[in-house]
């Protein structure tokens, strides 16, 4: 099992044990972690399951496709560390893994 | 006694309200009744992934059934309701029992409407079909051999769907449509062609305003052998091995009716998702709901708005009454290809395009008034979420930047 920790905008917590070979994004869904909303339902057609994923872990991650850079560049509360949480795909090297999560996923 | 919320239907809509109300801290009891044997799943891989064969069951499914039970979710699936008592606020099931609530949802979806021929009423086709349900894909997949000819009747995003899966796997692919261009009622000609290009490249044969005049069945009235047609009033025949119809979405509202609540295109619901009834509330693809974006009522089938329309009816039922208030955006995947759809391009003016409409990526904006009113973005991720910014804020646009690919998208807005 891999943990990974979800932090609301509001500092809120969440562990969670993901399955390997599973999205980020569904290890939030199956968790009920608020914040991820993944209208579209991972394939990175919404921008809807957008978290920052802290520098040091971001470069253990392969780099984003270009369908997810192109809708994480207009999404909400973009940071330089914004990912699209459907398109990483859990490992046991994501082991302590944490995810923020933006004020909201659909409006300013 | 707990308070009790009974949520029929286990689609997407139903799925995200049980899910919603415990994010948002609901500690009541709550109660979600299926009629299929299958826990929430995601109905548009059905026509993609699933079809294809790339997708599991369990990969369809929502959440897996030990969420529902860690969340203290109620979930019974192969129960389907037969009718609501609003005076004793029961509703009863199908195997004759009753269930009080506190609160009722309807999120009771839609069906496939059914070719409307006659002569098919006591026919049991085995290879007829329409995609709505796991158990229809699963019904239809052993049909998608190479070689096999399909008819597809209904050229709309199912249809297409389909289509595209179908000649990517072997099969001779014919699809009919009745108006002159294929998804005529939710785009601009300009994106019809540069899709029946698409598809006609890839080996799909298209019959354009084309009328089905009646199916050909084998004695035992069990398969359809052909179709015939007229094609702008030519007669044809086609012979097929499975026919494929995807020509919309009934609204079930049976439900609802028979209980005395209004129903006009979908149940009618307020803002909030709220029938008259205070007790009963109704949302997704069943609802027909005021909309802010369009300044008059609407009935959305779409995935988006069933999970909003969900998280509205949550916030109602927790009391934090939030409006519904998102603009309606669709999505579709044909080889590979995404088309991201945002608002409702109906009463537009102009259409701008922008990058190439010969490649397979461009977009094409819908203009009324000067302001994007809706957009259909194909292969440019980017430009959807700057579209949906654009028809979300009304700002007046300058046309010529509009339409060159070299001018940032987001700094169109004048």
């Amino acid at each position: 099992m891999t943990k990974i920790k979800f932090i609301e905008a509001d500092g809120k917590e969440h562990q969670v044990e993901a399955q390997e070979g599973q999205s980020v994004m569904q290890a939030a869904m199956d968790n009920l972690v608020p914040g991820i909303v993944a209208e579209c339902g991972g394939f990175a057609s919404c921008a809807t399951c957008h978290g920052y994923v802290d520098e040091a872990w971001l470069k253990k991650l392969p780099p984003p496709d270009s369908a997810e850079e192109g809708m994480i560049s207009c999404a909400y509360h973009v940071q330089p560390n914004s990912r699209l949480t459907c398109q990483i795909k859990v490992t046991p090297a994501l082991d302590g893994l944490v995810v923020r999560l933006p004020v909201s996923q659909t409006s300013e | 006694m707990e308070e009790r919320i009974i949520i029929v239907g286990a689609g997407q809509a139903g799925g995200e309200l049980a899910s919603s109300l415990r994010k948002q801290g609901y500690k009541g009891r709550v109660l979600l009744l299926g009629d299929e044997a299958h826990p929430p799943y995601q109905r548009p891989p059905l026509s993609k992934g699933f079809l294809q064969g790339k997708l599991s069951l369990t990969e369809l499914y929502l959440k897996p059934l030990a969420t529902y039970e860690r969340f203290d979710i109620e979930l019974k699936t192969g129960t389907r309701v037969e009718a609501i008592d609003r005076a004793t606020k029961e509703v009863s099931l199908g195997d004759g029992s009753r269930l009080a609530y506190d609160k009722l949802v309807l999120a009771t979806g839609g069906r496939a409407r059914p070719l409307n021929l006659p002569g098919l009423e006591d026919a049991r086709l085995e290879n007829l079909f329409s995609v709505r349900s796991i158990s229809d894909v699963e019904a239809m997949r052993g049909r998608f051999v190479p070689g096999n000819r399909l008819v597809i009747i209904g050229g709309g995003y199912v249809g297409l769907e389909v289509a595209a899966v179908a000649v990517q796997l072997g099969l001779h692919v014919t699809l009919l449509e009745a108006a002159p261009r294929l998804l005529s009622r939710v785009t601009g000609p300009e994106v019809s062609s540069f899709i029946e290009r698409f598809h006609r490249e890839r080996g799909v044969e298209f019959r354009l305003s084309c009328e089905v005049r009646g199916l050909e069945l084998d004695e035992a009235r069990r398969q359809v052998r052909g179709v015939s047609l007229a094609c702008q009033g030519a007669p044809e025949r086609l012979e097929a091995d499975l026919v494929l119809v995807g020509i919309g979405l009934i609204p079930n509202t049976e439900l609802a009716s028979a209980a005395g609540l209004a129903v006009d295109n979908g149940i009618v619901v307020d803002e909030y998702a709220c029938t008259a009834d205070p007790n009963i509330l109704a949302i997704g693809d069943c609802a027909n709901q005021p909309s802010a974006y369009t300044g008059g009522r609407i009935r959305l089938e779409s995935v988006p708005n069933a999970v909003e329309h969900a998280r509205v009816a949550a916030a109602t039922l927790v009391g934090k009454m939030e409006p519904y208030a998102a603009i309606p955006w669709f999505w579709s995947d044909q080889y590979g290809v995404k088309l991201q759809m945002v608002g409702l391009s109906t009463g537009y003016e102009q259409c701008v395009t922008r990058g190439s409409v010969d490649g397979k990526e461009f977009s094409a904006f819908y203009l009324k008034d000067r302001r994007v009113i809706a957009a259909d973005v194909i292969g440019r991720p980017a430009e959807f979420m700057a579209a949906r910014r654009l028809v979300s804020s009304r700002a007046e646009v300058d046309v010529t930047r509009l339409g060159d690919a070299a001018v940032p998208l987001n700094s169109i807005a004048a």
